[in-house]
């Protein structure tokens, strides 16, 4: 299996990650070996099994529904680690631009 | 030299007031002071609030604040530990090793922390580690790599590194490390010491900068079998906060009359070797485990309990396979997990324009070389026309690697591997080599794809000096029998 650049430029695009043209040729070299060691799992015939998607057997884990306060000073320290902010809000760029 | 003491004598010694917390946790920051520089094994030391945290304990044993000649001194009151960055602390930075969380105070404790701190123990600092966990040599840290206290040329193993180095090197009593898959294990047999990846489900995993999800657990890194029993008996338990724990984690020895130790011979073969794109087992490692091995039958029985010990020779055919459905498993929940990371409600955050930048920015600038590696790998095996190729096919074989499992334990209460094919490697070694830094992993991989309780005991060292270790992995939730095992190759297997 070998990755092309558009390849990686379009997985780098969907995982929001900025790559320099340097690291897409790296990832293109690295993502295309470590994919083809993984084809070694085409040896194994996995008719009929079923996937494990968790090991502990536990089914329909719930828990009551109720509004828990949250501790005196907690919020503060929330609204402490918001990178750029407004008062208590919390500061982001525009959601909806028209070069989306 | 207070600070080379383990739980258990510094326990005592407090109880006897023989010294103080505040006397035991200097002499650690000590320690700190004088070999952190070489090693790197911390991110944050916090001094003064540790101080703080020991004069409350040193008060708590006393009793005085109460009025009573009795103080109230629990297992780990006034013992001093450290903490791997990738789990919160409250009030206490964590960076998860990656620099887009370099400013991150969490306003909680991760629910393992809190039942420690709730003990009266002092946090000393946090410790370095492969960003996030993704790594095993400590060098995919963006503060810099781990040394092994052994040999500061080798690497410390990872991505619990800092931790292990820590208590390898008396910085502190012990320690608490997170293991997907291999990163308790791992750096606890390259510096020396004992490391207990548990059952998936017995502590909760609240508050850990999740990784893989369903293989994620938390465990503890300590100085002796003995320690790491008492600090699992503390952090272990069900949790609101974390569904995936389970209530009945008690599992106790009924009236067993032998220990029949399993010996999967895959363990000790090719695997990891040229045909898998690796380099094999190390002789000097073979030759340490199957020492160990003997002696375990030239005992017998077990000394304290009149156990018959057999060892069996047993097969997991399906070893081989750990490795691909690992780094398939894993990337894939990793890519998922670290979605959360962009810059927008904490950590750091770049200038751009507009929010796709930002998110694109933070992230290349936050995330080192492979916590982006695998973010893509995973991206790409979630994509759509991939998924079933990949990540379905690898939780079909997981199955199947489950599967050998059980029939063993069918027939053996335990199984004992090496924990790595090789002692520690060279600092830069395998770091440019990907595949070799996963297949370090070979001998962890499979017990954690099952969920099942591991530990890594000290089996001696090889004749440069460095630390072999050796890994007993239990059915789920027998603990008790991994710890039992342990013992008798720490107490009587030499």
């Amino acid at each position: 299996m070998r990755l092309s650049v558009d390849q990686i430029e379009e997985i780098a695009r969907l995982a929001r990650l900025e790559l320099s043209e340097k690291e897409k040729k790296i990832y293109a070299e690295q993502l295309s070996v470590v994919l083809d060691y993984m084809e070694m799992l085409n040896e194994v015939n996995t008719d009929g099994v079923e996937e494990t998607c968790q090991v502990t057997g536990l089914e329909d884990v719930v828990r009551s529904d109720k509004v828990v306060e949250c501790p005196p000073g907690v919020e503060e320290k929330i609204i402490g680690n918001f990178p750029e902010k407004v008062g208590n809000l919390l500061k982001v760029r525009a959601v909806f631009s028209e070069a989306e | 030299m207070l600070n080379r003491l383990t739980i258990q004598q510094a326990h005592d010694g407090l109880k006897k007031k023989e010294f103080s917390s505040v006397e035991l946790t200097r002499a650690c920051l000590k320690r700190i002071k004088e070999r952190n520089k070489d090693i790197n094994a911390f991110i944050s030391v916090f001094e003064k609030e540790a101080l703080d945290e020991a004069k409350k304990a040193d008060e708590l044993i006393s009793g005085k604040p109460f009025g009573k000649a009795q103080g109230k001194q629990k297992a780990l009151t006034g013992i001093p530990f450290c903490v791997k960055d990738a789990i919160n602390t409250k009030d206490r930075r964590s960076t998860g090793a990656a620099k887009i969380l370099d400013n991150y105070v969490p306003p909680f404790d991760a629910t393992v922390i809190k039942k420690i701190r709730e003990q009266g123990a002092v946090l000393l600092g946090k410790n370095n580690c492969d960003a996030f966990g993704h790594g095993a040599s400590n060098e995919n840290s963006m503060y810099g790599p781990v040394k092994n206290p052994h040999d500061l040329t080798k690497v410390a193993g990872g991505s619990s590194g800092g931790t292990a180095a820590a208590v390898a090197d008396d910085m502190c009593v012990f320690g608490i490390g997170e293991d997907t898959g291999g990163s308790i294990r791992q750096p606890a047999s390259f510096c020396g010491v004992v490391g207990l990846r548990p059952s998936y489900g017995r502590n909760s995993r609240y508050g850990i900068m999740p990784m893989a999800s369903s293989l994620d657990t938390v465990g503890p890194i300590t100085k002796t079998v003995e320690d790491c029993a008492i600090v699992e008996e503390i952090i272990v338990g069900p949790d609101e906060l974390d569904a995936t724990t389970v209530q009945n984690h008690k599992s106790k020895i009924i009236n067993q009359k032998s220990l029949r130790v399993g010996v999967p011979r895959e363990y000790f073969s090719a695997i990891g070797g040229p045909a898998f794109g690796g380099n094999g087992m190390d002789g000097e490692v073979k030759k340490l485990i199957e020492r160990k091995i003997e002696r375990l039958k030239d005992l017998k029985t077990c000394p304290e309990r009149s156990r018959r010990i057999t060892i069996v020779d047993v097969s997991l055919p399906m070893t081989k396979y750990a490795i691909p459905v690992y780094y398939i498993i894993v990337p894939s929940e990793d890519s998922s997990n670290l979605g959360r990371l962009d810059g927008i409600r904490y950590g750091v955050r770049a200038e751009a324009e507009n929010l796709y930048d930002v998110y694109a920015k933070s992230r290349a600038q936050g995330f080192p070389e492979e916590v982006k590696r695998r973010i893509m790998i995973g991206t790409y095996a979630l994509s759509a026309g991939y998924y079933d190729a990949y990540y379905r096919k690898a939780q079909k074989v997981r199955t199947l690697i489950i599967q050998d499992f059980n029939q063993v334990f069918n027939n053996v209460d335990v199984l004992l591997t090496p924990t790595s094919p090789f002692p520690a490697f060279g600092i830069e070694e395998k770091k440019n080599d990907v595949l070799a830094m996963y297949l370090a992993d070979v001998f962890v991989g499979a017990a954690a794809l099952a969920g099942l309780p591991a530990i890594s005991v000290p089996a001696g060292k090889t004749k440069s000096g460095l630390p072999v270790g050796l890994q007993i992995i239990g059915p789920r939730l027998k603990e008790n029998l991994v710890f039992h095992t342990a013992k008798l190759i720490e107490n009587y297997a030499h």
